[in-house]
């Protein structure tokens, strides 16, 4: 569990502008005890989170996809220290924050926000909409200039909200609105980095499209990054520059979007795109789906060597015993597996590895 | 088949009903704040071993017109008129003892939350035992042979033994797979599957599509499918309803509402959804604006206050008017005034879809 993973070592993909380091995140770790039901002693850990590498630059939107249980978003959790990492080192805007207290992490969260995936229940229904979105001042002792109120009513207006409904509460609000008012309240302190959790999956579908594009054009103005934690895998595509697809806890592989879905190298992105149901009838079984058999395995007692393996088609003997690293196999994309799919596309040359 | 019929307007008890057939039907309920118009209206007609999609955003009515052919909404509360036929039994005026019988027999559902429509203090095994021996005089040792078999069917592993598990100790799609066992243990003819995989991940929504269609064939089932996901609706449904505001608003064979989709609100759902196979950059193009509320539907078309289109229309019609249920093509209707000319040409340009001849 040691070895440095250089998953960001590498040149970026050409199509996504490098802006400065906002999350630098090495060898993220998040362990939760089970603990025995008498004398409520350790006897043993859900490993939620292992070994992950990633930096996010400046503008830059990096999707987390995976099934439900693949540690995306206690990732997600863990890198703004939501949750308290057990190994490995967090760094917010060039500053680590791995072991810093909660009070000092106060001034951190200005830089870092979060967006969250129910709208009904990451608002307070006892407080008003301009007390909500107003709340991260309160706590950072801001005083934005023009006034609270006036401000408020500008972040209303800006993420598609009437400012006039300042004093309403969240309970006369629709799903897509009060997403936006989630939206607003992450972006009062004009942080450099916002982690969404599952920002649209709770939304219809002709309103998940109103906060896409608005998260789209709020990145625009604010050079924002974006860490988009998403099950929908056309979503993710769609918003993301780069994608980490994680299974059991550990980035298995980490590429720009376009290569992600063009040509998946490991098995299990694969797999996983595989399920996606064409978007016409026509096309009805023209691609081979690759169905995965059994169940996730616990993340309590993961398999021996490769985390996948017991539901690849393509493990060998070596996989059971030796844990693959996450290597980059060409530039900018990198694969935990010992046995990478080619890649398809002749476009872009790769050259051949090892 | 041709995609629907609108059909028993001719009420003639000569004419042959097809095995689901909704005709003209209306739910409502009283509210504090006034009548909720849920379906205003609804008719489709589906046969065995056909699939039909009901499609809308959240209250579009799709579930209230699913849970109407069930026959669960309670009388008091709801006010419901016009016909739901089920094997020829119009359900809307069926004594209760009749609709019991019926359900689980001749009509099963599957819901979106399975976790919550298994009972926590009972084993899977025994639940399902529950469902055999409330339509039969079934000994219980065949009943529960019956229920690891059915389990067995879809795909639990180790079937005999898992029965004697509790809910809780199942995965998420093992819990969809066990109320699917639930819902066909006895042999229904119709399955009503609301969001059937909207609770799972795309990989077991794969397996669970496929296990729904494979049942299907071998049982030969009517299944109505409600979900919001185009790309279930393209992948598994014969035809296609879509809805919104409580209406029916197009309706046709799901090659024709994918390849000529005439309906602005149809353009609206295709362009919100990202496309994998599009380039990355484009932007989407949500449908303006919130759904209707159901106590005040707007005057006109319900569409018309998120519609982009309804310049196109001379004199305002959208405005005032209530656009019919009009043929665009054999079994392909649409609710919405544009010419014939203007939804193939505004089509092709609001959704990007080439017609396909």
């Amino acid at each position: 569990m040691t070895t440095p993973n250089l998953t960001d070592a590498g040149p970026q993909s050409a199509s996504t502008p490098v802006g400065d380091v906002v999350l630098r995140v090495r060898g993220l770790q998040k362990y939760f005890p089970i603990q025995s039901s008498f004398l409520r002693r350790t006897i043993g850990h859900v490993k939620a989170v292992e070994n992950i590498d990633l930096d996010v630059h400046a503008g830059e939107t990096v999707g987390l996809v995976g099934e439900s249980g693949c540690g995306k978003s206690t990732t997600g959790r863990t890198m703004l220290r939501l949750l308290d990492p057990t190994g490995g080192t967090i760094e917010i805007d060039g500053r680590d924050v791995t072991n810093l207290s909660m009070r000092q992490m106060v001034p951190v969260r200005r830089s870092a926000q979060m967006i969250f995936q129910d709208p009904y229940s990451s608002l307070n229904p006892r407080h008003t909409i301009g007390k909500i979105i107003s709340s991260p001042w309160e706590v950072q002792g801001v005083n934005p200039e023009g006034g609270v109120k006036k401000s408020v009513q500008e972040l209303m207006a800006r993420v598609g909200l009437n400012p006039e409904h300042y004093n309403r509460f969240p309970a006369e609000f629709s799903g897509g609105q009060r997403q936006r008012i989630g939206i607003a309240r992450a972006l009062a302190l004009r942080p450099k980095l916002i982690v969404c959790d599952e920002p649209v999956s709770a939304l219809d579908v002709s309103i998940q499209a109103q906060v896409l594009n608005l998260l789209e054009d709020l990145q625009n103005e604010f050079n924002l990054a974006y860490v988009f934690i998403a099950h929908d895998l056309s979503v993710v595509r769609h918003i993301a520059d780069r994608i980490a697809v994680m299974y059991l806890g550990r980035v298995m592989e980490i590429t720009d979007s376009d290569s992600l879905y063009r040509s998946p190298r490991h098995p299990y992105t694969k797999a996983l795109l595989s399920a996606i149901p064409l978007p016409h009838p026509s096309m009805r079984g023209q691609r081979e789906r690759i169905v995965l058999t059994g169940d996730l395995p616990s993340p309590s007692n993961p398999p021996s060597g490769c985390v996948f393996r017991t539901r690849c088609w393509k493990a060998q003997d070596r996989c059971a015993t030796e844990i693959p690293p996450l290597a980059e196999i060409s530039p900018g994309t990198s694969v935990a597996c010992h046995f990478p799919e080619p890649a398809k596309d002749p476009v872009s040359f790769t050259p051949p590895q090892g | 088949m041709t995609a629907q019929s609108t059909g028993p307007a001719t009420a003639a008890g000569t004419t042959k009903r097809a095995f689901l057939e909704l005709d003209e039907l209306m739910v409502s309920f009283q509210t504090e704040d006034g009548v909720v118009r849920a379906v205003d209206g609804v008719s489709f007609a589906l046969e065995r071993g056909r699939t039909m999609a009901i499609v809308g955003e959240s209250g579009s009515g799709k579930s209230v017109t699913s849970q109407a052919i069930m026959g669960l909404h309670s009388r008091r509360a709801a006010k419901i008129t016009g016909h739901a036929w089920v094997d020829g039994v119009d359900i809307v005026n069926a004594p209760d003892a009749e609709l019991r019988a019926l359900r689980g027999t001749r009509m099963a559902m599957i819901f979106q939350d399975p976790l919550s429509s298994l009972h926590p203090f009972y084993t899977v095994g025994k639940q399902l035992v529950e469902a055999v021996q409330a339509h039969g005089e079934v000994p219980k040792a065949e009943a529960r042979r019956r229920a690891v078999t059915m389990l067995d069917r879809v795909g639990i592993p180790n079937a005999a033994r898992r029965v004697d598990d509790y809910p809780h100790s199942f995965s998420g799609g093992m819990r969809q797979r066990a109320m699917i066992a639930m819902a066909l243990i006895n042999n229904p003819a119709l399955l009503i599957a609301d969001e059937p995989t909207t609770a799972l991940d795309v990989t077991v929504q794969a397996q669970i599509l496929e296990l729904i269609r494979e049942l299907q064939t071998e049982y030969n089932m009517a299944i109505v499918l409600i979900t919001h996901d185009l790309g279930v609706v393209a992948e598994s449904a014969d035809d296609v309803t879509v809805m919104y505001g409580g209406r029916v608003v197009e309706r046709g064979g799901v090659d024709e509402i994918f390849s000529r989709p005439s309906m602005p609100y149809t353009w609206g759902l295709m362009s919100s959804v990202p496309d994998m196979q599009a380039d990355r950059g484009k932007r989407l193009e949500p449908i303006p604006g919130q759904p209707p509320s159901l106590i005040n539907l707007p005057k006109g078309c319900v569409f018309r206050p998120r519609c982009a289109y309804a310049q196109h229309v001379p004199d305002g019609r959208c405005d005032t008017e209530r656009p019919a249920l009009t043929p665009v093509d054999d079994g392909h209707d649409a609710r919405c005034f544009l010419t014939l000319d203007q939804k193939r040409t505004l089509a092709v340009k609001a959704t990007g879809t080439e017609e396909v001849a």
